[in-house]
């Protein structure tokens, strides 16, 4: 299976996470990542849907998707043709032994650290899926007490804007 | 049909019967439709009301006028009641069910037999989860109804108050689309929207759940309101590129097939088909959800395709070299085991919900649009194609299949246990009342035989629950298709399963008037089961006896209880009996009628693909598959 990244485009109306969400549920599609904001233009939202799914299974999603009254737009977005970000927050171990190591392995993946205590510190990180899963496994000797992981953001490269298009076709 | 056509008895016999307060009825051709190029998309008259002060109820109630509804099935309760005050005062006919599940397969009924948006109302909770069904029925079926219901008060949502279901929540996967109203202000555009989407595009149930406090609350009314829904724009015309490469495909095909489903009804694209299957020459097969869309009669006609289908239709797609697919879904009880279904067909695929097409069956020409628009489209292409070709012989596809149709009929064997073949019973009904009558029947053996023994002649006169299978569609469901249509007869072809799910509405049926005929096909048992009981688990037949039929308690006794719900009602179990006792059912028409015919439980439908094998394996009687030698 390959992993497809959506964004959708839709009405901020109470419930559409919902019916996005339980579509995903009842027609068997595994999400592998959701995240969900306000956009540029009021009332509409845009998520970003991580699936993993073959050809035929991706159209079939896409087509449910579209069939959602809330829902106003749907583009894949590839990976050569978009920005693709994660969010992470991870609280390491850290005493006065290890902080130096801990923050400057943090530096090398342009992390920052966010919060410094006594036995630990929480990094902050921004970057590609596999950037992310690199800095978590240089931070694992030092002990991992907590992840935090939004889902993937996405936005295509370029000057076109998603929901301008939208807006004129609607 | 609709021009033309003889009337029948059916259509003679029956007067108007004043189920209607509304007097003045707009006369509509039988399969004109709805008119789907209407410059609004706000139904009705679009009357231009200038801002009024009124309640959420009233304009609840106004919204409904004003998109030209005419009748109503509810049932009211605590979280509904200030609507149906103003209600009262309305001339739109509301007709009191006596469970909510019957308001829903009323609405189903009268949208099916209509083309009309069917309205339900409940209250909340309990009344609400009781429409479950007949939405996710008419979920499955594509029917276009709207459901109000009633909620609690805004205020104390999310606090398991007394009568406080999550509708919208429960009702999500199985409603085309859904509205929770909690401030009155929104009531005339999310009901304009409602009525829009629920028949429009692929139709199908809109739920509109109102909050107590929205009902009670002041708002300003005006009307029409705007549509706002930016992400709903069905698409209609087909892509012209690929109507000529469907004509193409037809013009070199050798075993063309149209498999002509329910689409096509709601389509109300009859005409359409007739030329274009005409023009083409092709066999036509119509689905359970399509019977009478494509006339019985016509030479083309090859049957119903599917589990219970005719081997010359399940056949014909089997050895297709090109399927036209016209609003049908590849249903599991169409196709059979899927990789074995017309392995060796091209497929074209036309329907209205994108998401259909390659959902099953992937299509070589997919064609997105109603078939209302795609049908002549295609025919014009053809003309074309045939003009610059020529038109395609199918003199030995014919010859093949006009060998099945006659060395494999429709037909059954006498039970040997002396009491009446179910299957005459129905044939009789058909064939006294005529193709003006309107057939609805329940789920299961007698559903099949009403598919199978009555022969169809136009669109809408069949009512079935297909997708679906929902025990207890009939009655009600007929009493829907008689307030739509009251002119015609309408035959409830219940089984004695079916018939005690949902026959309180009954009641419904005597005091308003709705006198609708039912045909208890009685075979004292739930019978679908009970045959895959007898040809799967060895004959044990473990919890289908329901103690109804001919030696047995008669609990309950039908006769009486249809005499108890004030029906004129008889039983009728000889043969001999059959046609007399039809007639004086036709004859009846101020009140409802209920026939208790007692039927053999041994009695099974033929022929039939078992589950879980390929269509191949099609059997028109017990282990007995046809004898495929005459194959070219």
């Amino acid at each position: 299976m390959t992993r497809h990244t959506l964004s959708v485009l839709v009405e901020d109306k109470p419930g559409v996470l919902t019916r996005v969400a339980s579509l995903f549920a009842r027609r068997a599609f595994n999400i592998n990542s959701l995240a969900v904001g306000p956009t540029e233009v009021p009332g509409m939202s845009r998520m970003t849907v991580v699936v993993d799914a073959d050809g035929e299974l991706i159209e079939q999603v896409t087509k449910q998707l579209n069939k959602l009254v809330n829902v106003i737009k749907i583009v894949e977005l590839t990976s050569e043709s978009s920005v693709q970000r994660d969010h992470i927050l991870v609280k390491v171990r850290a005493d006065a032994a290890t902080r130096l190591q801990v923050t400057q392995a943090a530096d090398l993946f342009r992390a920052s650290v966010v919060d410094v205590s006594t036995e630990s510190v929480v990094i902050e990180a921004t970057g590609h899926p596999e950037k992310l899963t690199a800095l978590l496994s240089v931070l694992e000797p030092f002990g991992i007490r907590e992840i935090v992981q939004s889902g993937t953001l996405a936005v295509g490269r370029g000057s076109r804007s998603m929901s301008d298009r939208a807006l004129r076709s609607a | 049909m609709s021009k033309g056509s003889p009337i029948s008895p059916s259509l003679m016999a029956t007067k108007s019967t004043g189920a209607h307060k509304a007097p003045e009825r707009v006369e509509r051709p039988a399969d004109a439709g709805v008119d789907t190029a209407a410059v609004s998309p706000v139904l009705g008259p679009n009357n231009v009301v200038p801002p009024t002060v009124m309640t959420g109820s009233q304009a609840i109630v106004r919204s409904l006028e004003e998109l030209g509804v005419q009748d109503i099935f509810g049932l009211p309760g605590g979280a509904i009641l200030p609507t149906y005050d103003p209600l009262m005062a309305s001339k739109m006919n509301h007709v009191l069910v006596r469970h909510e599940q019957g308001a829903g397969h009323a609405a189903q009924g009268y949208a099916m037999v209509t083309g009309r948006v069917g309205v339900c109302i409940a209250t909340s909770g309990p009344g609400a989860t009781n429409l479950v069904t007949a939405i996710m029925d008419a979920h499955m079926d594509s029917v276009p109804i709207v459901a109000i219901t009633g909620q609690v008060s805004s205020g104390v949502i999310g606090t398991d108050a007394f009568q406080e279901a999550d509708i919208v929540g429960i009702t999500m996967p199985i409603t085309k689309h859904s509205f929770l109203v909690t401030d009155p202000n929104d009531i005339p555009h999310v009901m304009a929207e409602a009525f829009h989407l629920a028949s429009t595009g692929r139709p199908g149930p809109v739920l509109v759940d109102v909050a107590k406090d929205a009902q009670q609350g002041q708002m300003t009314f005006s009307w029409p309101p705007k549509i706002d829904l930016p992400g709903y724009r069905p698409v209609l015309r087909g892509h012209s590129k690929q109507v000529r490469e469907a004509a193409r495909l037809i013009s070199a095909a050798s075993k063309p097939v149209l498999y002509v489903g329910g689409g096509v009804v709601k389509a109300h694209a009859s005409a359409e088909l007739r030329e274009l299957a005409e023009l083409t020459g092709a066999p036509v097969v119509t689905t359970l959800m399509a019977r009478g869309v494509f006339p019985d009669s016509h030479p083309q006609h090859v049957g119903m395709p599917g589990m219970h289908g005719t081997v010359s239709a399940v056949t014909a797609l089997q050895q297709s070299d090109l399927l036209i697919t016209l609003g049908a879904r590849f249903d599991d009880r169409v196709t059979g085991i899927l990789k074995s279904f017309a392995p060796n067909a091209k497929v074209i695929h036309a329907d209205i919900d994108p998401a259909e097409i390659s959902k099953n069956r992937t299509a070589d020409v997919p064609i997105v649009g109603s078939v209302k628009e795609i049908i002549p489209e295609l025919s014009e292409a053809l003309r074309v194609q045939f003009e610059a070709f020529g038109t395609p012989d199918l003199t030995n596809w014919w010859a093949f299949l006009n060998n099945l149709k006659e060395t494999y009929p429709l037909g059954w064997t006498e039970p040997e246990d002396g009491l009446s073949a179910p299957q005459r019973v129905i044939e009789r009904i058909g064939a006294l009342t005529g193709p003006e009558g309107v057939y609805v029947a329940g789920v299961g053996q007698h559903q099949m035989w009403a598919s199978q023994f009555i022969k169809y002649e136009r669109p809408h006169a069949w009512l079935n629950s297909g997708g679906a299978g929902t025990m207890g569609y009939a009655v009600p469901a007929a009493m829907g298709a008689k307030v739509g249509d009251p002119d015609r007869v309408v035959w409830a072809i219940d089984g004695d399963g079916c018939f005690q799910m949902t026959n309180q509405e009954l009641a419904t049926c005597a005091i308003n008037k709705i006198p609708i005929k039912v045909a208890i096909i009685n075979n004292s048992s739930l019978g679908m089961v009970r045959q895959w009981q007898t040809l799967f688990y060895e004959g044990r037949y473990s919890n289908t006896d329901l103690n109804t039929g001919h030696d047995t308690v008669r609990i309950p006794d039908f006769v009486k209880l249809a005499d108890a719900y004030g029906c004129a009602a008889f039983r009728c179990e000889r043969d001999e009996d059959i046609d007399a006792t039809i007639q004086k059912a036709l004859e009846i028409n101020d009140r409802p009628v209920v026939i208790d015919f007692v039927v053999s439980p041994n009695s099974m439908v033929w022929p039939m693909v078992p589950s879980g094998v390929s269509n191949d394996q099609i059997q028109v009687a017990r282990n007995m598959t046809p004898d495929w030698e005459e194959e070219d």
